[in-house]
């Protein structure tokens, strides 16, 4: 069986060094896998998506929608876009950032309000303000392991597999701390 | 034998390296970047950043007229810059093996287009071979290379925006170095001129019906018999979803693209009992088969336009409900410049200007779109600056005197040179502001010949921008740093009042660039806040406007460039040391 991870974000948010991570562990694992990104002008802030699927044999490398198994979003207003990707019985992990696009700030759109009130209804929803707590470790640009940790519990690898793939994926000055982060999330 | 996790891009390189490359060339951009970056990690292989698409196919040319292997990789638009010399390499054919990386987009991920390779290749009779995954983007490359060789032609191999950024496992295998082919002096094939053309042309036909020929029996074109009473034709990564929505059917694999192998086609179109053609873009596959009498559904079911999917398949061919949920209506996140961008300084002064722009290809294009509404223009590389002449020359000087051409300092490198010396020879008086933030940015930072770096990372002479455009008899060149925007205010006043041609060069590095990051913050002095949101013009986003209407500056995202302090006129924002 398949098993469909999106991570979503906006540019510049480390959705890339978190699909290194998951395409690595899959490998590790001796899965077949497919990642898919986005590169280029979209970097540059946009919203923007990867799709990681692992399983015996991939075809495809995108995930459509209502496939996800796990949907790991960075931001509020992306996890909102793309909830309807997950699948009935799917995951959603989110971190409580929200980051207004442009948009919103030369008031052409409003930044919707409640959505995780919204997203609760219809999905199951583990949420956390993943810049705050890698603030308390000392480096808040781990926050996206933080959440990546959460994710994980949802996946089908041991702690120590991902240990060893933060170790080998990071650059080594930041290993310690990228470890510790996914921690905080995997035993939240 | 060792396994990785490649993007496509990275497995072409990987291809390269394995069929014993020696000389790579290319352009950057998206989707093709990466080659060219990984191609340069191997040291037996000679890789450069060449100014343009078409001086790079010709460096791949000439190295492969001398005996050795070569690449040009390019994004699909630059095969239109390449289009010259690849029209005609095709009547020359090669010595060492020659293939040229073409990237189509389909779905517009990063292009002002969505044209189609293939067709390019058929107009070009040159050979187009089409993989659908990391493994296949390795070992196609390396057929691709005893194919030119065999049948002495320039081969194309065309991934799209799909295959050059999915990552996927690869096989690795050693390099074969491959001796160099002896150079033997051939002005018949390699001197293209009338005479020897007419000659050369009836090769080409012939090695291409040979081709069509032979391509029944590559193992890259593969009849997949299932269940037959549906049959696919497909490719590259439309193959994928085929295999993901139909596991059952039968399917017509094709790794060449052009020229068709017909034979294999009639085969397996007289064992379907349905045949559909799944194609991305344009119909060139379905013309070609319907042309030979084969009935087939293409496109009045499947669109020219953007990328495929299963889901596609399931509801247009197998009439499932797909059941989906509606998207949330969510507002755009369209991708901005980033804070601290030099683009974002010069552009806010334009707009105070309400000067007209046209517009050239990188981030900067992102000028065109609120709040910043500076662009009015974009075609292609190098093209602000022609039109901006184009404009002149039609409605008169008067008419562009709110007017200025921008483009990058690597887009001018690019082609723009050639549209300045244009603006020189032909008495023009208009304005072109040359955005020197050091680095082809929008594509992720490679070197160009002005920046002083190889892609090998050799430091070089870097060729002046500011005395080119002096050497071109512009007597009105002035640089400016991008953040000084009074002075900038001022150069560009009395610049577009000239009733001469003008350059502005606009100096600041990409803020991405890691030795540039400004040391500073900046931080609202809430008190002195008038909450005119004048500040909030130029559209950075490290600064919003609080419930009470004073200013929040997002102290990660801010680079401390400085630009909304020197809008501020009561002093409401400072800068403090980072």
């Amino acid at each position: 069986m398949t098993k469909n991870i999106m991570i979503v974000g906006v540019g510049g948010q480390g959705t890339l060094l978190t699909s290194r991570i998951l395409g690595g562990i899959t490998l590790e694992a001796g899965y077949d896998v497919k990642l898919s990104e986005v590169h280029g002008m979209a970097q540059r802030g946009g919203s923007v998506v990867t799709f990681v699927r692992y399983g015996e044999n991939v075809a495809e490398p995108i995930v459509e929608e209502g496939q996800a198994d796990v949907l790991i979003a960075f931001e509020m207003l992306e996890a909102l876009r793309y909830a309807h990707f997950l699948k009935n019985d799917g995951v959603l992990i989110a971190n409580e950032q929200q980051i207004e696009p442009i948009t919103v700030v030369t008031g052409a759109a409003k930044y919707p309000e409640n959505i995780i009130e919204g997203l609760e209804k219809e999905y199951t929803l583990y949420k956390v303000n993943a810049m705050e707590e890698a603030k308390k470790l000392g480096n808040s640009k781990v926050f996206n392991i933080i959440v990546l940790g959460m994710a994980a519990k949802h996946m089908d690898f041991s702690k120590e597999a991902w240990l060893k793939v933060i170790e080998k994926t990071v650059p080594p000055k930041t290993v310690e701390i990228n470890q510790k982060a996914f921690l905080k999330g995997y035993e939240s | 034998m060792e396994k990785k996790i490649m993007l496509g891009n990275e497995a072409i390189a990987r291809g390269a390296y394995e069929a014993g490359v020696k000389v790579s060339a290319a352009y950057p951009g998206t989707p093709s970047t990466e080659i060219s970056e990984n191609i340069a990690l191997y040291d037996e292989i000679y890789a450069e950043w060449s100014p343009n698409e078409k001086v790079a196919a010709e460096v791949a040319i000439g190295a492969s007229i001398s005996g050795v292997r070569s690449m040009a990789s390019m994004k699909h638009v630059g095969v239109n810059v390449a289009s010259d010399p690849l029209y005609t390499v095709s009547y020359c054919g090669v010595n060492g093996g020659l293939v040229l990386v073409a990237a189509d987009d389909p779905g517009l991920y990063s292009s002002q287009n969505e044209q189609d390779t293939r067709c390019v290749a058929r107009a070009a009779l040159v050979p187009v071979l089409e993989p659908s995954d990391s493994q296949e983007a390795k070992d196609f490359v390396k057929f691709a290379y005893d194919l030119s060789e065999k049948y002495d032609t320039p081969v194309i191999v065309r991934t799209t925006t799909r295959l050059a950024h999915s990552q996927g496992t690869v096989t690795l295998e050693e390099r074969v170095e491959v001796e160099d082919k002896p150079y033997k002096r051939d002005p018949g094939k390699y001197v293209m001129m009338p005479g020897n053309a007419i000659g050369r042309h009836i090769y080409v036909e012939k090695r291409m019906k040979d081709l069509a020929d032979d391509g029944s029996g590559f193992p890259i074109n593969r009849a997949e018999y299932n269940d037959t009473s549906i049959g696919f034709i497909t490719s590259g990564i439309p193959y994928q979803y085929v295999k993901e929505a139909c596991p059952n059917a039968s399917v017509l694999k094709l790794g060449m693209v052009h020229p068709l192998p017909r034979k294999l086609i009639e085969e397996f179109a007289s064992k379907v009992e349905k045949l559909y053609i799944f194609e991305e873009l344009e119909p060139v596959i379905e013309e070609q088969v319907r042309s030979w009498g084969i009935e087939a559904i293409g496109k009045e079911i499947f669109t020219v336009q953007g990328e495929y999917s299963a889901n596609m398949i399931r509801e247009k061919i197998l009439h499932e409900q797909v059941e989906l949920k509606a998207p949330a209506q969510v507002p755009a996140r369209p991708p901005i410049l980033c804070p601290g961008c030099p683009h974002r300084s010069v552009y806010s002064v334009l707009s105070r200007l309400k000067i007209h722009a046209a517009g050239d290809i990188g981030c900067y294009t992102l000028g065109a779109v609120p709040p910043l509404n500076v662009i009015d223009t974009t075609v292609c590389m190098g093209a602000s600056i022609s039109t901006l002449h184009g404009m002149e020359k039609a409605k008169g000087k008067e008419y562009i005197r709110n007017w200025v051409a921008v483009i990058g300092d690597s887009t001018f490198m690019h082609t723009g040179v050639n549209s300045l010396m244009n603006m020189a020879y032909n008495q023009a008086t208009g304005t072109v502001i040359i955005l020197d933030n050091s680095t082809t940015g929008m594509t992720g930072h490679q070197d160009h010949a002005a920046t002083g770096k190889t892609l090998k990372g050799e430091i070089v002479p870097a060729i002046n921008i500011y005395h080119l455009c002096k050497a071109m008899g512009i007597e009105h060149v002035v640089e400016v740093d991008a953040f000084d925007t009074q002075k900038l205010e001022q150069v560009v006043k009395e610049e577009v009042a000239r009733d001469a041609v003008s350059v502005i060069i606009t100096k600041s590095p990409c803020v991405l660039l890691k030795e540039n990051v400004f040391p500073y913050k900046c931080k609202p002095v809430t008190d002195a806040c008038k909450k005119c949101g004048m500040c909030l013009k130029p559209g950075c986003p490290a600064l919003t406007m609080a419930d009470n209407g004073t200013i929040v500056i997002d102290d990660t995202m801010c680079n401390g460039c400085g630009l909304c302090m020197q809008i501020c006129k009561f002093g409401a924002i400072e800068r403090v040391e980072a």
